[in-house]
């Protein structure tokens, strides 16, 4: 049976335990980065890992790498510092590479 | 600009190009439906990825703020406590949809354990703002699944979109130009052969008759 993984800060991510999602702690991005590496391959049965916004940032290598496969689905959620906007910037760039211009934003 | 191919001007090769030049003209058309089509549903996923990921991000802002105010009165490590050994947990189970012949992934939860179970721990050494803030957050739980289906499925469906328009614009400005000016200039060249010919058989005539006339003279 598959599980949702959050990766992140020990501050950002411990709410996450309570609610029966698997969290796992790091504590820099090489750090984080690792982790998020093991949870992708497929063995470990992870559909959908959450990554804090500031470890999100840190590594496209990872991200790039899963953006093709429809599972797993690698989304930043905001840290314990606020939102910085990744998510809305990621949609922006998908948009502009699918349609060349960003026109939805506006909407 | 369009170039012409190296083949070799026969009405084989021609008739050849001409039947290519109608399937690429077909796959033009329908690859040209085909993004069309994407662009649409890809739009309306946007939109909504969009305002859940306000949602989300709203809601998560909350939940943190809670957070805040917990640690503030309790130690780092009672709240831990209050939280490593959750009652309840979440299965996922994974689907595929196609949207336009992509992949897209699926997800359903399913939540064990009674509603009350997200409180694991003792009410005597927590405070009431760490219920609020895990209560807020096993409310959002549907929200955030949710926003990993939809943001999956914008990515995936942006890189076909991709594709696909590549693949179009190869067609229209590459492929399709191309073979018009290579059928083009294999009919001209044809045409020139043919009125080569022509005349070679009117001067061939015409020596024959005037070899006939002047046989005949003889």
């Amino acid at each position: 049976m598959n599980k949702i993984a959050c990766v992140g800060d020990r501050d950002s991510v411990r709410g996450f335990m309570a609610i029966g999602f698997d969290v796992f702690t790091a504590d820099t991005v090489s750090e984080a980065e690792k982790t998020v590496k093991k949870l992708a391959s497929s063995e470990s049965g992870y559909p959908i890992i959450f990554v804090t916004e500031e470890f999100y940032n840190g590594m496209p290598k990872v991200i790039e790498a899963y953006s093709e496969k429809a599972i797993p689905a690698i989304i930043s959620i905001p840290g314990k510092n606020g939102s910085m906007g990744t998510g809305e910037a990621a949609i922006k760039a998908l948009t502009e590479k699918a349609i060349g211009a960003d026109i939805a934003l506006n909407t | 600009m369009a170039t012409i191919m190296k083949v070799n001007p026969t009405r084989m090769e021609l008739s050849k190009l001409k039947k290519r030049l109608a399937t690429a003209r077909r796959g033009h058309k329908l690859l040209k439906d085909k993004r069309d089509e994407m662009v649409k549903q890809f739009l309306e996923l946007v939109k909504k990825n969009r305002e859940l990921r306000a949602l989300v991000e709203a809601n998560l802002k909350d939940v943190q703020t809670s957070f805040s105010v917990a640690s503030a009165t309790m130690s780092p490590q009672a709240i831990e406590e209050a939280l490593i050994c959750p009652k309840q947990s979440i299965e996922l189970e994974t689907g595929t949809r196609n949207i336009m012949s992509v992949t897209v992934p699926k997800f359903d939860y399913s939540m064990t354990g009674k509603e009350s179970d997200i409180y694991a721990y003792g009410f005597v050494t927590t405070i009431a703002e760490l219920d609020v803030a895990v209560g807020a957050l096993s409310n959002i739980v549907s929200q955030l699944v949710e926003l990993a289906e939809t943001e999956k499925s914008v990515q995936l469906l942006a890189s076909e979109i991709e594709k696909t328009r590549r693949r179009v614009n190869a067609l229209e400005h590459v492929m399709i130009p191309n073979l018009e000016v290579t059928i083009k200039s294999i009919v001209m060249k044809l045409d020139e052969n043919e009125r080569g010919n022509i005349t070679r058989l009117m001067k061939v005539k015409d020596m024959m008759l005037a070899e006939a006339r002047q046989g005949g003279r003889v």
